[in-house]
């Protein structure tokens, strides 16, 4: 029994879903190997054999990998699988791409955006927008699971594992990386804040979304959306919240003009503290809320960035 | 070229899923059903490719139980040209339908299949992954934008760190985002007229795919309530609050 983790990261620096899909790995009580396929792997393996619970990292430099195309990274995995029991990575758009390429390709089920590790065979999961937690065991030899990773914690340290190098597998040829348009952002990513502040269609237009920057500055606070804000092109894609936006859970979550819609609780109810700031009493944000604030937006944001 | 659609039947998107008493799964007795809001973006997506005379015929195909027929005669109403049933009462898994789709891939060959990226049921996010992979061909998920060109499928994706574009080659398999589209209404004269277009059913234990499943539902239970807040009078209870009694600023 053995578990591989196949890191997240941008070339350059492993993302916090790596330390925290492998908490989530550790859980599953077997060896880890961890997996890093792309670019300028160097501090990366070295940060990843520090990690707790890991036992070997495996590297693939190779610029076949750099932008993590599912085709590719599907083939790499799956030449390295027949050592595993468990194969895990966190539900990003890269997991959530590649994993049930991998899945369909070694004949077995994938048991997507995990919550809770019961027992190896056995984990929870959010179902209909989060309203349901089910409970399913998987019954195939090999285990292909993605993690929610904003379930479980950042993983310990430890004294450095094994690093080595693994051949690239074959290019498959079936696609290519034209480009990327990077949300360029000082703030704190949005699934690592501490602190998340998120507008909706009450801010009325994407000017506006700067009442939220000073909040953001005084908190140290990353800044998200609903999807109506994110439709009507107030912000980018990538700042959208919810069932099929991201999920985060910080310490506290701020929304604001937003009205509560399912798919965007799914997204943030877990969350240990929420603040939520609408003029209609009745907006079912209220309903999950810790701190509600009835109020006009544009009179109180303007008083909370003095008032922190 | 030819479009295959696969849909899903699942509850309304503004129905607030409710648990069975007894765990073994959410109750979907007399609950609002309608088509994935997914699956109606990317047969929205498949109908302009018609109109704008990329594609030839547009195919829309679901599995599962008769009731899902009502989501095929939709897609009709909307558009697609033949409908396809894989008739089943068992509740399938994502692989156990990559599958099914992947022989009928085989059947039709289109050039070009669209799903919707997840169902708001499951929740899963799997099943065009999986069908790439069993057909080996290209795939282009959460797609905000897609373009035909020539031999190559050029698709606009949404990913954790903005947009990434990606060149397929064709045939490829293409998963919808929220913004690739805004589905269009099925006007009542093309409802009238979905009646006569074709739907063929086939019966899914026909086609001799495996269907044993793989993943066992131990059970269902409602997710931990968070306890009632309170309303602040102003910014400065508000602010208050935070700091010393939640403690998080
Ligand atoms: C398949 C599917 C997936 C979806 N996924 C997501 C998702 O991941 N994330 C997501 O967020 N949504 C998602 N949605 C959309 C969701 O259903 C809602 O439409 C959306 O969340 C609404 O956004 P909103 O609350 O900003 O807008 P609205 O519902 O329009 O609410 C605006 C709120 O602002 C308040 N307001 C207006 N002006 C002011 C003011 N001056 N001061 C204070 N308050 C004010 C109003 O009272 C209202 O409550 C999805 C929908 C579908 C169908
Ligand atoms: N039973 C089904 N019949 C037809 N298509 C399906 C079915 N289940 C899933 N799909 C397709 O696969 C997409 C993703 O579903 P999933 O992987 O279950 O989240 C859906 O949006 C549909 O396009």
């Amino acid at each position: 029994m053995k578990t591989l983790v196949i890191a997240e990261h941008d070339n350059g620096a492993l993302k916090p879903e790596t330390s925290k899909t492998i908490n989530a790995a550790s859980k599953l009580g077997f060896d880890i190997d961890v997996l890093i396929a792309g670019t300028k792997l160097g501090a990366m393996s070295e940060k990843a054999a520090c990690i707790e619970g890991v036992t070997n990292v495996l590297t693939s430099d190779n610029t076949l990998y750099e932008h993590q195309l599912a085709e590719n990274m599907a083939e790499l995995v799956l030449s390295i699988a027949d050592d595993y029991t468990h194969i895990v990575a966190s539900a990003t758009t890269t997991g959530k791409n590649f994993m049930p390429r991998v899945a369909a390709l070694l004949d077995v089920a994938q048991i997507s955006e995990i919550i809770e590790v019961v027992d190896s065979e056995t984990f929870k999961r959010p179902i209909y927008a989060g309203n349901a937690i089910a409970t399913v065991k998987s019954l195939d030899n090999k285990k292909v699971i993605t993690v929610r990773a904003s379930s479980f914690d950042l993983q310990n340290e430890q004294s450095p594992a094994n690093i080595s190098a693994l051949e690239a597998a074959n290019d498959v040829q079936l696609s290519d990386f034209v480009s990327v348009e990077q949300t360029e952002s000082e703030r704190p990513e949005l699934t690592a804040a501490e602190v998340v502040i998120s507008g909706g269609r009450g801010m009325q237009n994407g000017e506006n979304f700067a009442l939220l920057n000073g909040i953001a500055d005084k908190l140290g606070a990353a800044i998200g959306a609903s999807r109506a804000a994110v439709d009507a092109g107030f912000v980018p894609n990538d700042m959208q919240v919810g069932q099929t936006g991201k999920i985060v859970a910080p310490n506290l979550y701020i929304a604001v003009g937003i009205s509560g819609a399912i798919q965007h609780l799914a997204g943030m109810k877990d969350s240990k503290v929420i603040v939520a700031i609408n003029k209609d009493p009745d907006a079912p944000i209220f309903q999950v809320a810790d701190y509600g604030l009835v109020a006009d937006l544009f009179d109180v944001l303007p008083q909370l960035e003095n008032a922190l | 070229m030819k479009v295959l659609v696969p849909i899903k039947r699942v509850i309304d998107y503004n129905v607030k899923a409710r648990v069975k008493a007894d765990n073994s799964d959410v109750d979907l007795a007399n609950v609002k059903m309608a088509m994935n809001p997914f699956c109606e973006i990317a047969i929205e997506e498949a109908i302009r490719l018609k109109e704008a005379g990329t594609a030839t015929e547009v195919i829309a195909v679901t599995i599962g139980a008769k009731a899902a027929q009502e989501q095929l005669r939709t897609a009709l109403a909307l558009g697609a040209d033949k409908a396809i049933h894989i008739e089943t009462d068992e509740k399938l898994e994502s692989l156990h339908i990559a599958k099914l789709l992947a022989k009928l891939v085989e059947q039709e060959a289109p050039e070009l299949v669209i799903l919707g990226k997840q169902s708001i049921d499951s929740d899963n996010n799997q099943t065009g992954q999986m069908l790439a992979a069993l057909t080996k061909r290209s795939q282009g998920t959460f797609a905000s934008k897609v373009d035909i060109n020539g031999n190559t499928v050029s698709v606009t994706r949404e990913v954790d760190g903005g947009l990434q574009t990606v060149a397929l080659k064709l045939p490829a398999i293409v998963t919808t985002d929220l913004r690739l589209n805004e589905p269009r209404y099925a006007s009542l004269p093309n409802i009238m007229k979905a009646k006569r277009k074709p739907l063929d059913v086939i019966a899914a234990d026909s086609l001799g795919v495996d269907l044993t499943p793989r993943v066992e539902l131990i059970k269902v239970e409602e997710p931990a309530k968070r306890s009632g807040g309170i309303i602040v009078e102003d910014v400065a209870q508000l602010v208050e609050k935070l700091k010393t009694e939640a403690k998080v600023i």
